[in-house]
């Protein structure tokens, strides 16, 4: 890790020594090199640039409490669509954290064998699954059942989606825990589900938090497997079985359209997703900071 | 990343990762301590319970395949082999070929590795080997910044910013100097394969640059003091003391940026321009795998119109699983043997 400071002191020294050429290479490769991170940071801060500056001025009180208006009539808002993501992510959460965090204690506490590698490789398998196919899978699985489009697929989509996630980065931060604070509990005559819930996983809360949390964080931006599960929809919905508006998929709808109108709320609703996900996470990780963690007793 | 929580643990210094021999062996021996048999059912519940969760993720990816094969046995069953090389696509006469979308999703893939991976590979460079210290875990962040932002506002930045300056410079300015190379012809839309290549170039540069930093680490700081005490400059110590022994794992990284790009869906379809034709153009609009599942899935009429769909979902779904295996393979030849660390 200390290669920078001991590098620099190397050149200084040899420098004289050397050709012309090597230095030259030598300095065209770092410039090559720190221009390549001013090339990556240029389209990141044009994206986060244009997305205050075109949607701040879009984001009203209107905008945050109304539905979409008729093709034409300006105003309107996205309400809708905020409140239908809100709704999925709720079902994709109920369904995908447990279930996730189950397989992760199971690898980390059980899965020292040729199940555990399996699953280990399957996981790692089901999380480079285009999000295309999710949709897909998600639409026979509930929509054909069910007869129509419905927040339960959209939801059960993005549950599929953040399994993996969850599972991999529970059993990460459970093997951290050192297998001494394991052997205390069980010296204390405490049995090894018990171990496992209070101590183990508790010990981990920060870091599994942390993997839901930025399971969370990608599922909810993720429009293509609500496409054709969640489907969208102009007015208010909270039935499960009904078709639903999310806010990924109303800034798709919006950023196709042919209407100056449209365009400027698809950026506020950009704005306010961005927003919506660094706020999930920020709270999220306040409250493990608070709650849980603090005593680890 | 979530070490900080761990600080009580760490105290005791690093620990071995734990055996389950060791924890059984000392359930065996708390056990007179407490009142065995609830106990014991409890644990024998508790096992199930996460051995079922565990079993969850392998039914997920079994249900996955067994909907897309039984959904694409319709279109499977009326084209055979040949629906990967038929460029025709007419839910009309329901005659259908996925040539034109395979082809779509490979050169818009291969474009923006082409253009990623040199940039992906200069990041970590200069992250992990010069960078100053205090500004290391700064552009870390930062560059794995781009990975968070929803492949849905990257289509929409595409749109009413990137395509605007392909169309009236940048465009303009290739088909004037390179258009003998027959790539940079035609009218400068801005929409097109070019510029569905630059935006997933910018969504898969941190990941490659996210491998390429983990399996530069994961070499032995021995390996570049060195090359340094043989009198290298600090790029020769990184290129024949790093970068040559981190190859494999570099490569591991560019193919699993290479199955990102492969099922990206959204961002693409926003300025590919959809249209199902294949020109050696890059100015040309053009379709992918996932861009026509999502354009059409919804609204297609029909038993054999919808299984053809699902069956490029298929095909891309075998495309997308075998790259990451390959990519998988490669890292793990380079970082075997690394403790466990957060990928994200």
């Amino acid at each position: 890790m200390s290669s920078g400071a001991t590098t620099a002191t190397m050149d200084s020294t040899l420098l004289p020594s050397l050709s012309l050429r090597r230095r030259l290479t030598n300095f065209l490769a770092t410039c090559a090199a720190a221009g390549s991170v001013i090339l990556v940071l240029v389209p990141l801060g044009a994206v986060f640039g244009y997305l205050v500056y075109r949607g701040l001025g879009s984001i009203n009180w209107a905008f945050l409490t109304q539905t979409p208006k008729p093709v034409g009539e300006a105003g309107g808002g996205m309400a809708n669509a905020i409140a239908g993501s809100a709704l999925i992510l709720l079902i994709a959460s109920t369904v995908g954290v447990p279930v996730g965090i189950g397989a992760g204690i199971y690898l980390a506490e059980y899965g020292r064998n040729r199940l555990g590698n399996l699953i280990r490789f399957t996981s790692d398998v089901l999380n480079g699954v285009p999000s295309i196919i999710i949709g897909i899978v998600a639409y026979g699985l509930v929509v054909l059942t069910q007869g129509h489009f419905s927040a339960l697929a959209g939801g059960v989509a993005l549950a599929i989606m953040m399994i993996p996630t969850i599972t991999r980065a529970t059993e990460e931060m459970l093997l951290l825990v050192p297998t001494a604070v394991r052997e205390a509990a069980y010296g204390l005559g405490v049995s090894r589900w018990r171990t496992t819930l209070s101590i183990t996983l508790r010990t981990a809360t920060s870091g599994v938090i942390t993997g839901v949390m930025l399971a969370f964080a990608r599922v909810a931006g993720e429009t293509a497997p609500l496409l054709f599960t969640a489907f969208g929809n102009q007015f208010w919905n909270w039935k499960l079985n009904q078709p639903t508006a999310a806010l990924p998929l109303q800034i798709y709808t919006y950023a196709i359209s042919p209407f100056d109108e449209w365009h400027r709320q698809a950026w506020a609703g950009a704005l306010i997703l961005i927003i919506l996900i660094v706020v999930a996470v920020s709270a999220v990780r306040i409250a493990a900071g608070r709650g849980m963690l603090k005593g680890g007793n | 990343m979530a070490n900080h929580a761990l600080g009580a643990p760490r105290l005791t210094g690093p620990q071995p990762v734990p055996k389950s021999e060791v924890a059984s062996g000392a359930k065996t021996q708390a056990e007179p301590l407490v009142k065995a048999g609830s106990s014991l059912v409890a644990d024998r519940v508790f096992f199930l319970a996460m051995l079922g969760c565990g079993l969850c993720v392998l039914a997920l990816v079994a249900l996955i395949v067994y909907e897309l094969v039984t959904k694409s046995g319709l279109s499977w069953h009326a084209f055979g082999w040949k629906f990967f090389f038929r460029s025709e696509w007419d839910p009309v006469s329901e005659q259908f070929g996925a040539w034109p979308f395979v082809y779509g999703t490979v050169v818009s893939s291969i474009l923006a590795l082409i253009l990623a991976v040199p940039l992906a590979i200069g990041v970590a460079v200069f992250i992990t080997e010069m960078s100053p210290r205090w500004l290391r875990g700064t552009l870390a962040f930062t560059t794995e910044l781009l990975a968070a932002i929803p492949s849905v506002i990257y289509g929409l930045w595409a749109i009413f910013v990137l395509v605007p300056l392909l169309r009236q410079y940048v465009e303009p300015f290739l088909a004037r100097y390179f258009g003998w190379t027959g790539l940079f012809e035609g009218a400068p839309y801005g929409i097109g394969m070019l510029a569905a290549g630059i935006i997933l170039a910018i969504m898969v540069v941190p990941i490659v640059s996210a491998i390429t930093r983990e399996v530069m680490t994961a070499v032995p700081q021995q390996q570049r003091e060195a090359v340094l005490a043989l009198g290298a400059t600090r790029w020769e110590m990184i290129r024949t003391g790093v970068l040559r022994n981190a190859r494999a794992g570099i490569l591991g990284g560019v193919i699993l940026g290479l199955g990102r790009a492969l099922g990206e869906t959204m961002a693409v379809t926003m300025v590919i321009g959809n249209r199902a034709e294949i020109a050696r153009s890059l100015f040309a609009p053009g379709y992918t795998m996932a861009s026509v599942i999502a354009n059409e899935f919804s609204e297609a009429t029909g038993d054999v119109y919808l299984s053809a769909l699902v069956e490029v979902g298929l095909a891309l779904f075998l495309l997308t699983i075998i790259v990451n295996i390959l990519a998988q393979l490669l890292v793990w030849t380079v970082t075997r043997g690394m403790p466990a660390r957060s990928h994200v």
